[in-house]
């Protein structure tokens, strides 16, 4: 009964969000700043681990390479296709659950224990088309952040491939351009964007309707962690499945 | 002037609000007092239309809370300043940005007349040199300053304050009654102050509603509080030791 009650609260909570639109000009301000909090400063962690789980996957699929009649070119072949169909959309944005989707319940949340949502409230303002909104926009940045990730995990793995000595540039290259279907690279998307909206409002419905003091807080920013996590693992399931399977 | 005609609040099969009506005077300080658990928020976040009554009405000049459409809410909404207990000042801005809030929501003024509404304001609340820090950088009384001001920027018609002296040392609470009742004054604005402070009362209660277990036990002014024979009341007011102290050297006095 919980369940259903949380559903139907989270799916009123998104149509709220869409009336009574906060003013033009401190909407693109506030656009800004989440683009600015939510995705430029995300950049870092996601090139640092892109690049090195890319390396790994390389590194991985080599050293898994017993029979010497399996080209080379498969290290470079296994890198893409880990990296563009799994790890940069999905397992980043897992990475992403935990330190944007955190950010996000711990902010509205601290700002509804300190009764700064209901301030907004009295003064007559949609606190929710205030706060969640431009998460929303700024979120829809995201497939940026995936761009960089396939991009980095890619260029890690083949570092790690030719300066390891697993394979020559020219293997890995071709390995790289082998059996390329483009529409995984649309899948890889479409993914992408759903799980951009499931990280914008996940964690915002968790923050706006906890109630309590700093300790709900901090569980409410774990809880936000676990039910991102496990929407997004449904969703790139049933996405998979309808698109690919 | 706001008038609350018999309304009733539930949660669950708990019944907080019972049955209260009262008028909130204009140009005055109108003050709720009872102990916690009394039904005071509930009743103030009725008259900010943050909850829905169950029953009653409650009428903004001549019309209804609850006959309003979303948008005369939220127009009836800009004319509310709000002090909250612990000042619910925006974290991320400073103090300037969080003064010109309402200023940037709602009004159509430059952005010179608003920061020369903002500084006129803060200086009517006798801060000075404090715009560019953030909240966490000032004190807890400075920061229901910053809050007063953020609450009249906008020259409001209903000023409600919820606790407005909780956590400040009885100097600063008599700074902040003495400015939440001079600004009432000044503005000719309707001003609701939730509070169990004694001191506030006697400061600043020209009239006063007592709330106990969600009924309206007694109503009057500060004069009045300390003569009437209603138990509850007494039972309340000198709850406190040094009100009984008071009591029994006036009535020692009086023999």
């Amino acid at each position: 009964m919980k369940y259903l009650r949380d559903i139907g609260s989270y799916f009123i909570m998104l149509k709220q969000v869409f009336i009574r639109p906060t003013k033009t000009s401190v909407l693109k301000n506030l656009i800004f700043k989440e683009i600015n909090d939510l995705i430029v400063n995300s950049l870092g962690i996601v090139v640092f681990i892109s690049f090195f789980v890319g390396s790994v996957i390389a590194i991985q699929t080599a050293l898994n390479m017993d029979n010497p009649l399996v080209p080379k070119s498969l290290i470079g072949f296994a890198t893409r296709q880990s990296v563009l169909l799994e790890f940069a959309p999905t397992f980043i944005s897992i990475i992403m659950a935990g330190k944007v989707g955190s950010f996000i319940t711990s902010s509205i949340g601290s700002m509804r224990v300190t009764e700064q949502i209901d301030a907004l409230e009295v003064m007559g303002i949609n606190s929710l088309n205030y706060l969640v909104f431009p998460k929303i926009i700024a979120l829809l940045f995201y497939p940026f952040i995936i761009i960089i990730s396939m991009t980095m995990g890619i260029f890690g793995g083949w570092i790690a491939a030719v300066q390891g000595g697993y394979s020559s540039a020219s293997d890995f290259a071709l390995g790289l351009q082998e059996d390329f279907v483009p529409f995984h690279i649309v899948y890889a998307f479409i993914k992408t964007f759903v799980f951009a909206i499931i990280l914008a409002t996940v964690p915002s419905w968790q923050g706006y309707y906890m109630t309590g003091g700093a300790l709900e807080v901090g569980k409410a920013s774990t809880n936000s962690f676990v039910w991102t996590s496990v929407l997004i693992i449904l969703a790139n399931f049933i996405i998979t499945q309808m698109l690919l399977g | 002037m706001i008038k609350v005609i018999d309304i009733h609040k539930s949660f669950g099969d708990e019944e907080v609000l019972k049955g209260i009506s009262t008028t909130f005077e204009k140009g005055k300080t109108n003050i709720i007092i009872g102990q916690s658990g009394s039904g005071k928020t509930v009743f103030m976040k009725c008259l900010l239309g943050l909850f829905e009554p169950d029953s009653g009405e409650i009428i903004y000049e001549g019309t209804a809370i609850q006959d309003m459409d979303k948008d005369e809410k939220s127009e009836l909404r800009k004319q509310m300043g709000m002090l909250f207990q612990g000042g619910a000042l925006f974290d991320s801005m400073n103090i300037e940005e969080n003064v010109m809030f309402p200023l940037l929501m709602f009004s159509k003024k430059s952005k010179p007349e608003m920061l020369d509404r903002v500084n006129e304001v803060l200086k009517r609340v006798n801060l000075v040199n404090v715009n560019k820090k953030l909240p966490a950088e000032i004190s807890g009384g400075m920061q229901k300053r910053v809050a007063i001001a953020r609450a009249i920027v906008n020259n409001p018609k209903y000023l409600f304050c919820d606790e407005p002296n909780s956590g400040l040392d009885p100097r600063t609470a008599t700074v902040i009654d003495n400015l939440i009742q001079e600004i009432t004054q000044e503005y000719d604005i309707t001003t609701v102050v939730n509070t169990h402070d004694m001191n506030s009362v006697m400061e600043i209660g020209e009239t006063i509603i007592f709330l106990k277990d969600g009924k309206l036990m007694w109503s009057g002014d500060k004069t009045k509080i300390f003569k009437t024979d209603n138990e509850a009341v007494t039972d309340f007011v000198y709850s406190s030791d040094l009100f009984k102290k008071i009591r029994d050297a006036q009535q020692n006095e009086s023999k």
